[in-house]
């Protein structure tokens, strides 16, 4: 101690240079390499997990990726789709994604053909997958599932959807969606519409939007309205917005965005109930007459009823070229995740 | 030690530990987070006593075990009041209130049915998210609970 306070007193006018080379020193042989150990901080697991920079990042590559959709920047790569839940559309876009890019797929689509069925943990699964694969992009019935994968691999996880929990790579799709009908993601009016309680993609995007100043009008029945702490988070970040039971005239008029979700009847504990609410929001072709010329209407699908039939060949219908925006988004993603940026190469 | 027969005196503790101030509501929860029915020493348990505080209080004496620090702040979670007096020799030694740890790891159980953390072996973990209400966030599934609800993993 005492041959460290005679060193630390040869200082230049007051400057440690000592402290000064220990802060360098620490920083190369502590910071960085827990930095770079950590590869699996790329992981996207929830929309939450990052932050406006790198949101607007995803939805830049996402629009590189529309216009460059095939090459071949992940040649060599291969991506695991572990799907321990079936979920044929996420699967094909995530897949669509892969092969346009020149990465080979590996994975199963149903857990029974998976270990998972001879009652393999998920951590060894994961564990296994890991040794083959330098991606894994997973679905799972279990929420939280994709959390704990990050936690027992170096391998970067991609969400695809845990339970009722996360799908962030469905919300990029959205976001992007919005961004592109729209031209701006800043101050826009969305309206979401049917079961803002349950659903996911509501909160989700509520979260993502967050940073864009919208206003937010929430159409439901005061069975599935929006939860309580999704309104908090808009009063926290002064953010406009109305709750409806009545999905009226004005609102949809007023709106840049309708995004429309589905109404499902095991939600509701009383059948009656379901049978009351089930067409309040219904969407018809005869109530976008007035509605502004840019309105685009979006649903993560599959749709029952809650969109009529005859708004389909409106142009203000955009739930079927929204799908299409999920593989630029998927894209986005997984190069994100594998430290590959396309618009450098 | 005197003792008058109309009250039954408590012998006070050479070497322990004594938890004080539980709300009386949490006592028997405190008790089962400590494992202390399992223990071979003398222990004093005493519930609904009068607190200038809070009314009623719990209080828990346990002899010649010292807990570890991270067992005692679990209490916290369902009895963030409780003070906790080392005694050595007869003289506290160490006084001090328990204190919420930012995670708690292992100590509370999901209450969501299809939280991961129910279904493989593997150890829960709660992030504290707001500390005056005890409000805890599973970090799985993002589950909320508050310290009162919460089910305390034996």
């Amino acid at each position: 101690m005492a041959s460290y306070f005679r060193r630390t007193k040869n200082t230049c006018a007051g400057f440690d240079f000592l402290h000064l080379r220990y802060y360098f020193l620490r920083y190369y042989f502590v910071t960085l390499p827990i930095i770079f150990t950590h590869m699996n901080s790329r992981s996207f697991v929830a929309i939450d997990d990052i932050n406006k920079a790198e949101m607007l990042d995803l939805l830049d590559r996402a629009k590189y990726f529309e216009e460059h959709p095939n090459s071949k920047i992940l040649d060599g790569r291969v991506v695991a789709t572990l799907f321990f839940e079936p979920s044929t559309r996420t699967r094909l876009s995530f897949e669509t994604a892969v092969n346009r890019l020149g990465g080979r797929v590996i994975g199963f689509s149903d857990a029974s053909t998976s270990s998972t069925s001879k009652g393999e943990t998920l951590k060894d699964t994961i564990k296994m997958v890991a040794n083959y694969a330098d991606i894994i992009v997973m679905r799972h019935f279990l929420e939280g599932a994709a959390r704990y994968a990050t936690e027992v691999t170096e391998v970067p996880v991609v969400n695809a959807g845990d339970g009722a929990n996360q799908h962030p790579s469905q919300t990029m799709l959205d976001l992007y969606s919005i961004l592109k009908t729209q031209g701006r993601l800043d101050g826009l009016t969305i309206t979401m519409v049917g079961d803002l309680k349950y659903g996911r993609t509501v909160h989700s995007l509520l979260m993502a939007l967050r940073f864009f100043k919208p206003v937010f009008n929430f159409v439901s029945s005061p069975e599935l309205a929006m939860p309580e702490e999704y309104l908090e988070v808009c009063r926290r970040e002064g953010i406009e917005f109305h709750c409806h039971t009545d999905f009226s005239q004005d609102v949809i008029n007023s709106s840049d965005i309708l995004y429309m979700t589905r109404v499902q009847r095991e939600r509701f504990s009383d059948a009656m109930e379901y049978e009351k609410v089930k067409n309040l929001y219904t969407l018809r072709n005869a109530m976008l007459a007035d509605s502004k010329p840019t309105l685009r209407i979006l649903h993560p699908l599959p749709r029952v009823n809650e969109i009529d039939r005859d708004v389909d060949d409106n142009p203000k219908a955009y739930y079927f070229e929204q799908a299409r925006n999920g593989v630029f988004a998927r894209q986005a993603i997984l190069t994100r995740a594998l430290g590959i940026d396309p618009r450098k190469s | 030690m005197t003792t008058d027969k109309k009250e039954l005196a408590v012998a006070a503790l050479r070497n322990g530990t004594v938890i004080d101030h539980i709300p009386s509501d949490a006592l028997f929860r405190a008790v089962r987070i400590l494992g202390i029915e399992g223990m071979e020493t003398s222990v004093t348990i005493g519930n609904n006593l009068t607190s200038e505080r809070f009314g009623k209080k719990g209080i828990i004496k346990v002899a010649d075990v010292e807990f570890p620090e991270d067992v005692l702040n679990r209490i916290a979670i369902i009895a963030p009041t409780a003070m906790v007096n080392i005694i050595r020799d007869y003289e506290v030694v160490e006084k001090r209130h328990v204190s919420l740890p930012d995670t708690l790891v292992g100590i509370v159980r999901c209450g969501n049915p299809k939280c991961i953390t129910n279904h493989e072996p593997m150890a829960t973990r709660f992030d504290v998210v707001d500390r005056n209400a005890i409000a805890i966030r599973c970090h799985y599934c993002g589950h909320s609970t508050t310290g009162t609800d919460a089910e305390i993993i034996q």
